[in-house]
């Protein structure tokens, strides 16, 4: 399903493109311009929160927003690289939006520590993101550490879940999810 | 080996009744080797104010696993009475203290006292606190701070508080309690986690970090008044603030700069200054009680191993080496040790390094020890742990005989902090 939704996103950002032409020769001088000149318009409309359904369809690879870690790791999984690649191009598309990544860990060990740990991992996805095209300025990592579960057991297949990171979307409305 | 297993209940059974799911209840398990034996004959004057004040002074020494208590038999004594010292010698009592509550002429109550040295048949002194009708306990804590410090030499710790967080649900709150876990009120409410509760030096305020901007953001905020004032609120985390002595400033972990690394501020949030530099991480910073150095948790090594360096930063050496994961380093407010949170075999236990001879004692039984915090006197050692899968704080004492076991019955109790001493 991945595989088959990035090619319908690059699809959508090249129609997106073609859809203002450029006349070299007659178009409008671009001082004369107020503001933009483009009203964003969202095909599917909004979701609960005012973004995009795109971000939270299930069948969009953008829904998909956790990236999961090995014990003691902090690198981005090959396994992972779509979703992370598929979100820096919406960012690189979409400009005003923004994303907070939330690193977690699980429970053992320091709080402070762990707090530490999380922010490694977000940090990591941050920079897949920037060295992908998206800008500074659009995405925030922080760290919950252990004291957000996602999966409150006390177990290795709990632990596993919340070795994780995720990523939340605002609107340039500032709408959103964070 | 001695067990003693003792529950104390307290007599404000009105009062207790009222609030006891978010009363921390306090088991007592050994205790010292040499204990003092004291009597504390049920003092005269207002009975209802006497009982309180006379209950709390024998919890708070009994609670303390250094005095043995001798009973009074009923005796009541007020702190002019003349004493019968071969009386109180042959039932094994080394001191005996007697007092008196009255209502003083502005309606306020005077809690008067005086202890007794039965070998020496000799006055040890005395003190009169005056308070008020809903104060009796604390007039009955500080009354056993008194005779804890004429007894022991040193400053006795009943009159601290103690903040600590519990969960209960999907609810936060950051409490306040006296450190017999009575008289426990919220200072915050929240839905999102609050950990790192530190106690300013002069015990008017607490930094904490709050996840309610769904980030790690550092707060202070003054108890009295609940105003609360953010001091690091930076792009990415921040978080583990830890106050200066003279509490005019904090150090804090920030990742503004990518990675977590040690700052300090101004108490007012203004003057940031980066004092690590590391490609790791650095946190869990805590300055020495002299001000002059700052002990911190950092993986530069390879593992996580706590660090000393100047309170301005620079040059830092490896203080653990024991282990591969040393963190949550706490200097004892006297200087002479540091307590930490060390893995062994895999389980998380309480430690402490003496700083002269570098000798390391791991001083719990349990594998989940998180957060330590020492009392101001340095004698208890405050920890959060987990029995039975639930939250629950944990004090011990820095040799490791007394053990005591503070739970709550609403939630799970977690990230406690010892107040200072009481100005």
């Amino acid at each position: 399903m991945k595989k088959l939704l990035i090619p319908a996103l690059l699809a959508a950002l090249i129609v997106g493109c073609s859809s203002t032409p450029v006349d070299e020769t007659s178009g409008a001088p671009v001082e004369s311009r107020s503001g933009s000149g483009v009203t964003p318009v969202t095909a599917g409309g909004l979701d609960a929160r005012g973004l995009p359904r795109e971000l939270t369809d299930p069948k969009s690879v953008l829904s998909q927003r956790s990236i999961y870690f090995d014990l003691d790791k902090y690198d981005v999984k090959a396994e992972y690289q779509d979703i992370v690649a598929a979100h820096a191009k919406y960012l690189v598309a979409n400009k005003g939006f923004k994303v907070l990544i939330q690193g977690n860990t699980d429970e053992r060990g320091s709080r402070e520590y762990n707090l530490s740990l999380g922010q490694k991992r977000s940090d990591a996805v941050k920079r897949s993101l920037i060295v992908l095209g998206a800008k500074e300025e659009q995405v925030e990592s922080v760290s919950l550490g252990e004291e957000k579960p996602k999966n409150p057991g006390h177990d290795e297949a709990a632990w596993a879940d919340n070795r994780r990171a995720d990523i939340l979307y605002r609107a340039p409305d500032g709408r959103g999810e964070f | 080996m001695p067990q003693i297993f003792h529950k104390i209940l307290f007599a404000l059974s009105l009062l207790v009744a009222v609030t006891a799911q978010a009363q921390l209840s306090i088991e007592i398990t050994g205790a010292g080797a040499n204990r003092i034996p004291v009597a504390i004959a049920n003092f005269a004057g207002d009975a209802a104010a006497a009982q309180v004040v006379t209950a709390t002074v024998r919890a708070d020494l009994e609670r303390s696993g250094l005095f043995k208590l001798i009973d009074p038999a009923g005796s009541t004594l007020d702190e002019n009475a003349s004493v019968n010292f071969s009386d109180w010698k042959s039932r094994g009592a080394d001191a005996l203290a007697a007092g008196s509550l009255a209502r003083s002429a502005d309606g306020r109550m005077e809690a008067r006292f005086r202890l007794y040295d039965t070998q020496k048949q000799a006055s040890l002194g005395g003190a009169v606190f005056v308070t008020g009708n809903d104060q009796l306990r604390a007039a009955g804590h500080r009354i056993a701070d008194s005779i804890y410090e004429k007894l022991t030499g040193e400053k006795g710790v009943f009159s601290t508080r103690v903040a600590y967080v519990i969960k209960s649900g999907s609810q936060f709150r950051l409490q306040i309690a006296d450190a017999d876990g009575q008289g426990a009120v919220t200072a915050l409410t929240s839905t999102e986690p609050i950990i790192s509760p530190v106690w300013s030096p002069d015990g008017s305020k607490l930094a904490y970090v709050s996840f309610e901007k769904k980030k790690p953001v550092i707060y202070v905020h003054a108890l009295a008044s609940g105003q609360r004032q953010v001091v690091a609120n930076f792009k990415g985390s921040n978080s583990a603030p830890a106050w200066s002595p003279d509490g005019r400033k904090l150090a804090v972990v920030l990742s503004k700069d990518g990675n977590s690394q040690i700052y300090s501020v101004n108490a007012d949030g203004t003057g940031v200054q980066r004092l690590t530099q590391s490609a790791g991480i650095d946190t869990e910073p805590r300055y020495s009680p002299d001000g002059g150095t700052i002990y911190f948790t950092s993986d530069r090594g390879g593992s996580p191993q706590i660090y000393r360096m100047g309170a301005n930063g620079g040059d830092a050496q490896r203080v653990t080496f024991e282990g591969s994961y040393n963190v949550s380093p706490r200097p004892s407010p006297d200087g002479k040790s540091l307590a930490f949170i060390s893995r062994r075999d895999g389980r998380f236990q309480l430690a402490v390094m003496d700083l002269a001879s570098k000798q390391v004692q791991i001083l719990s039984d349990s594998h989940k020890d998180e957060s330590p915090s020492f009392a101001p006197n340095s004698r208890m050692i405050l920890i959060a742990t987990e029995t039975g899968g639930r939250g629950v704080l944990s004090a011990v004492s820095s040799d490791g005989r007394i053990k005591q076991r503070l739970s709550i019955a609403a939630g799970d109790v977690r990230e406690p902090a010892w107040g200072p001493f009481i100005q």
